[in-house]
């Protein structure tokens, strides 16, 4: 390999160490106008009255929006207005925007209107959601607009229900000896990345509309912009530039919405809305909780013969991805294993919880705790190592998934070979709990990865590729640059295929949906795989231009010719050739006659075969590949005070092909942190009226430096064969197992099954000692 | 130009070795000052509380956070910001070790760093982390700066030997 492989730096590297790295919110023009919200006390109240009378008063003030109707938005139900009318449904939910000269006059202003509500009984959970008397979040779900394929049932909080019904699950516990049964719990929490959302929308006068904003899908923002406002996709500009982590959370669209409102409501001036952290915190969409139920059956000896799962998705006020997300905990509802006989719900339930939108894993990390952890229930139940529990029921080519995809060498990395690799890492023979001769446990946890995309049908994604008349190449693709990479990865996989040095491929970091070509959102992992086909095909069909004309100026077949190290030349005779940059512009002879242009290479690639799911049964092919991998957390636990550290934690993946070995270990380990975070420490805490009460990232604590464990990256390399260079999609996969991993760890040093998140010490000390010290 | 009713000042700051005449207000935060008037946007803001250390600058040789300083107290300072590091060891350690993904914390933390390596090149791991632990970074598992940190301190040290 010429370059597939090696760690090469980051194409914005100098960019982000030298400050010169342009953020949303680092845009600034003169004239610029600025919004602030304000937000609902409450997480369920009426709205009676709202007197924006003395906020008129503060100078520079030149609009308040509040109270209006304006077009309900969501992503499959439109359930949500955009500014809260007529009642609230979640903890700083925005009640009004106001537009001024400067965010301090706008936030002035905001504290001045005078907002009465009615509280309403609150629902603080799922599963408080699917009581027969529990109040509606939504009254009238059935009067939304919705897109087919989703069912919200109306009187109830059910925004949707996917159903799998794989195989018999009444033969499945007829042939099962033992069964177990784990009940799963945790409340949503956040991503929290480092730059807090903004979004800067003008209105020209020539009616196009142009965004600004930092996020995952700026083709989406677009998209539903025209859908919300009637304006022409080709009229909406969306421009992002570096974005400072999204993690899932910057897929959704919420402040472009307010951002495009404000900016009406004052003439089409620039507005520029950013949030504050605690803002980024509760208003902005979060991650998903979860309440679960799992049941398994096995045989005797450990053969799983039964799963029934319940998963009710802590949707929170609104559905906007939520839907999707609670699909995708379907489609992949078991761990990787090979059970015949799989029975499950994923419920998406409204709450009167901050909204969600994907998290890293997208359902995957949620649902591997709840599975997981009951897979150590059984094994523990067995009385078998939960490691060869694994190893025997590990998913294999021939078996099928939840949604009865039949699996092959291809789609499917191999398990065995990661659950091999872990226990080798983790020394597993040494056994798993040991108490130390300070009186410390050590535990090891471990657990079993494994996961799909479940996007749209139609995704795509292009690639535009143009020369310099140096011969080197721009590469412009709508991969956004949120922190993984991805756009030195393509530039590897490019260079690779033109043999020609990287620092000869320009990357263009900034994406505008005018000039690049759409690449369908920065998700799911399938950066890599989608963006990194449609290099390749951009690729050929510039090798083919080139070639053109360069046949024409060697006298030989284009079939003769080759592209590499900046030259094109005759397969057979390398010496004969010319320079890349003699025909990249068209080639001028000696007389002046010129053929051929500038060299425009344009790939797309649209992910092949997929299908919905079916309604009844949930057969369906959601995603073109599964990565699996196999994960481990070593504790040293405190019995006396029930603190514990965390010493180590191990991921070996599955991951194809490294195309970038530093960049995938920094992948993996960012990943595992965040699954570390989640599953530790991180979590909203809600009172009894469903506010949150940790907006701050002095209350909200996510790691710190020196707070890591050590992390141990190992990867096995399974191909998939049409895939780039055969490599996996790897950017969520080091985060799905930790908080499970942990968990089991945890329950092992502990002797007590810790089925809650985050698992702090104080969740551990009331599993140990019961409720009885609830009150303490 | 200014009149007493105004809550405007005019002041010198001391920024990355120039002189820079600036209008400020006393509610103004050193950040502000930086990013909106001086347009250096290299100092990030991620919570404007001293939370998270993205705003990190160095004031008169020492790390502060930015938004936790009023820009009032700063005439007479030396500030530098990340703008004012120009191919720093520290800058380039941190592209080799990939020390950063987003790259929204980067800044804050290599002004940490910085401060940590100009201050005490011989710091331990003790130290190191009492220095780096005011600062988050939500993409990397630290390791990474962590390394990145070390290669220059310990550069550092084989430059005395
Ligand atoms: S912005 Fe200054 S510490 Fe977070
Ligand atoms: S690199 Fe993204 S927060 Fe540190």
């Amino acid at each position: 390999m010429y370059i597939i492989g090696k760690s090469v730096y980051r194409k914005e590297a100098v960019d982000k160490v030298t400050g010169e790295a342009i953020y949303t919110n680092d845009i600034q023009s003169p004239g610029m106008l600025h919004a602030r919200m304000l937000l609902s006390p409450y997480a369920h109240a009426r709205i009676i009255s709202i007197n924006t009378e003395k906020a008129w008063k503060i100078p520079g003030v030149r609009a308040i929006l509040a109270g209006e109707r304006f077009p309900l938005t969501g992503e499959e139900i439109r359930d949500r207005p955009p500014i809260a009318v007529d009642k609230v449904r979640y903890f700083g939910e925005t009640v009004a925007l106001v537009v001024a000269d400067n965010p301090v006059q706008a936030k002035r202003a905001s504290e001045l209107i005078e907002v009465v509500y009615e509280p309403l009984p609150v629902v603080n959970s799922p599963t408080e959601a699917m009581q027969a008397n529990a109040p509606l979040v939504h009254e009238n779900i059935e009067s939304y607009e919705k897109v087919e394929r989703v069912n919200p049932e109306p009187n109830t909080n059910i925004a949707n229900r996917t159903k799998i019904r794989k195989g018999n699950i009444q033969k499945g516990w007829s042939e099962s000896d033992v069964t177990v049964e784990g009940t799963v719990s945790f409340s949503p929490s956040d991503h929290a990345a480092m730059e807090t959302r903004c979004s800067i929308a003008e209105i020209r006068q020539d009616g196009y509309v142009v965004i600004t904003t930092s996020s995952q899908a700026p083709f989406m923002v677009k998209k539903l912009i025209n859908l919300y406002f009637g304006i022409d996709t080709g009229k909406v500009i969306v421009n992002t530039p570096l974005v400072g982590g999204g993690y899932g959370g910057k897929a959704a669209v919420q402040l472009e919405i307010l951002a495009f409102l404000a900016s009406r409501a004052v003439g089409g001036k620039k507005v520029k809305l950013f949030n504050t952290r605690e803002e980024d915190l509760v208003t902005s969409p979060c991650h998903i909780g979860l309440d679960a139920k799992i049941k398994l059956g096995c045989t005797r000896n450990g053969y799983l013969k039964a799963a029934e799962i319940l998963y009710l998705f802590d949707g929170g006020a609104y559905s906007d991805k939520a839907v999707d997300v609670s699909r995708a905990g379907a489609v992949d509802c078991t761990g990787p294993y090979h059970i015949e006989n799989v029975w499950c719900d994923s419920l998406c339930i409204y709450t009167n919880h901050p909204y969600a939108s994907p998290f890293r894993g997208f359902s995957h990390s949620e649902l591997l705790f709840a599975f997981e952890r009951t897979m150590d229930m059984l094994a523990q139940k067995l009385g078998l190592d939960p490691l060869e529990l694994r190893r025997k029921n590990a998913i294999l080519p021939g078996h099928t998934t939840p949604t009865q995809v039949r699996l092959n060498t291809s789609n499917l990395g191999n398990l065995p070979a990661c659950i091999d690799r872990l226990k080798e890492i983790m020394k597993w023979e040494e056994g798993q709990r040991s108490i130390q001769p300070d009186g410390l446990i050590r535990a090891k946890g471990i657990c079993c990865i494994w996961k799909t995309s479940t996007i749209d049908t139609d995704s795509s994604s292009g690639v535009i590729l143009t020369f310099n008349p140096d011969g080197s190449v721009n590469l412009i693709s709508g991969v956004v640059e949120i922190g993984t990479g991805t756009k030195t990865i393509l530039a590897q996989i490019l260079s690779e295929r033109l043999k020609m040095p990287i620092e000869l491929i320009h990357v263009r970091m900034k994406v505008n949906t005018q000039t690049t070509p759409e690449h369908w959102k920065t998700v799911a992992s399938r950066g890599t795989y989608m963006a990194g086909r449609a290099v390749l095909e951009a690729a050929e069909d510039a090798v083919e231009q080139i070639k053109k004309v360069a046949a024409c100026v060697l006298h030989g077949a284009v079939s003769d010719l080759e592209v590499a190290g900046g030259r094109v030349f005759l397969k057979d005779e390398p010496s004969t050739g010319i320079e890349l940059k003699d025909v990249v512009y068209g080639y001028t002879y000696p007389n002046g006659n010129t053929i051929g242009g500038q060299v425009i290479g344009r790939g797309t690639y649209t992910l092949r075969r997929m299908t919905y799911l079916d309604p009844q049964t949930g057969e369906g092919r959601p995603g073109p590949e599964w990565t699996v991998g196999a994960q481990g957390v070593e504790v040293e636990f405190n019995k006396r005070d029930f603190t514990y550290k965390i010493i180590r934690a191990v991921s070996v993946i599955d991951i194809g092909k490294v195309i970038n070995e530093k960049a995938a270990q920094g992948q993996v380990m960012g990943a595992m942190a965040m699954g570390l975070c989640f599953g530790g420490r991180e979590s909203f805490v809600f009172d009894e009226q469903g506010r949150v009460l940790n907006a701050q990232f002095r209350t909200y604590r996510p790691l710190r430096y020196g707070e890591n464990p050590e992390y141990v990256v190992s990867f096995v390399e399974t191909p998939q064969i049409d895939a780039p260079y055969g490599a996996r999609g790897v950017g969520e996969h080091g985060l799905i197992g930790m908080p499970a991993a942990l968990g089991n760890a945890l329950s092992i040093a502990a002797e007590v099954n810790l089925n809650q998140l985050p698992l702090i010490p104080e969740l551990i000390w009331r599993a140990k000692k019961g409720n009885q010290h609830a009150l303490i | 130009m200014k009149t007493s009713s105004s809550p405007f000042r005019e002041v010198s700051l001391h920024v990355n070795g120039e002189i820079k005449p600036v209008l400020i207000k006393p509610s103004d935060t050193l950040l502000y000052i930086l990013r909106v008037k001086l347009g250096l946007t290299g100092s990030k803001p991620g919570c404007l509380n001293g939370d998270c250390g993205a705003c990190t600058v160095n004031v008169d040789g020492m790390a502060m956070k930015s938004c936790l300083m009023f820009a009032i107290e700063a005439p007479g300072k030396r500030i530098i910001t990340i703008e004012g590091l120009k191919g720093t060891p520290i800058q380039h350690a941190f592209i080799k070790e990939f020390a950063f993904q987003c790259g929204y914390c980067t800044s804050g933390f290599i002004m940490n760093c910085y401060s940590l390596v100009e201050n005490y090149p011989d710091a331990n791991d003790e130290l190191i982390t009492e220095m780096l632990e005011s600062n988050i970074c939500r993409c990397t598992g630290y390791q990474e700066i962590e390394n990145a940190v070390k290669s220059v301190l310990s550069s550092n040290k084989n430059l005395e030997k």
